[in-house]
């Protein structure tokens, strides 16, 4: 049963690859990232070039492929960083 | 004041808004584009940003330098868009009652902003060909705490 709506954003080589800047993701209420990140490989064209541990970012913070999801998140995959 | 700007940062500006009859000490590092032998002929680089979260990062940045290091103020800017060859894409500028917490802060900041910014950089050569560079293996927020 779909109970989460997930808003995923993904930037440069992210976007680049997938021809997408934004996905929405529909999972279950008790998914983690990793199952957003996995949605997401298998269900966009050009997905399965993302890696599948890859920098992710909830709700514009830093988090961690363990943690939970809420309906209505905003999940950013984020390339690696190249800040400075 | 705000962590992003797409214009030239103004370096004298934020060293002026630290200012302070109380901060004896201002440290100031300025990250600009390079052209070394391992980089190649670059011309310019192109920076991206999830811009809504740097804004917030570097907020959170700089209020844990300033929770380390009280008395210390600091101020920040990174730039997007297009900078040249020789353009500051980063400032940190750090004031403190003495010299050895303005560097401090001034380190540690550019150091928590390397690995945890999320800000992308598209490397543009004389040539006209362009590729996506990273910072090195050590660019990653992998400190729990630092997810906060």
């Amino acid at each position: 049963m779909t109970a989460l709506r997930i808003r995923c954003r993904l930037f440069a080589r992210y976007a680049e690859v997938t021809g997408r800047e934004e996905v929405e993701l529909a999972l279950p209420a008790s998914a983690l990232i990793a199952d957003a990140v996995a949605a997401l490989r298998a269900q966009v064209p050009g997905g399965e070039l993302l890696p599948t541990h890859p920098l992710v970012a909830r709700n514009r913070r830093h988090a961690l492929p363990t943690d939970p999801l809420a309906d209505g998140d905003e999940l950013a995959f984020l390339p690696p960083l190249a800040g400075g | 004041m705000e962590h992003v700007t797409r214009a030239p940062i103004d370096v004298v500006g934020l060293m002026t808004a630290l200012s302070s009859p109380q901060r004896g000490g201002t440290a100031c590092f300025v990250g600009t584009v390079r052209a070394g032998p391992e980089d190649g002929d670059v011309v310019r680089i192109v920076y991206s940003g999830y811009e809504a979260m740097l804004e917030e990062e570097f907020a959170r940045i700089l209020g844990e330098a300033g929770a380390r290091w009280p008395g210390c103020a600091v101020a920040a800017q990174h730039r997007l868009g297009e900078v040249p060859l020789g353009d500051a894409s980063v400032v940190i500028v750090s004031a403190a009652p003495h010299r050895e917490e303005a560097f401090a802060a001034c380190r540690y900041v550019i150091e928590e902003a390397k690995c945890r910014l999320p800000v992308w950089k598209r490397e543009i050569l004389a040539d006209g060909s362009a590729s996506w560079r990273e910072n090195g293996a050590g660019a990653t927020p992998s400190k729990r705490a630092e997810f906060g």
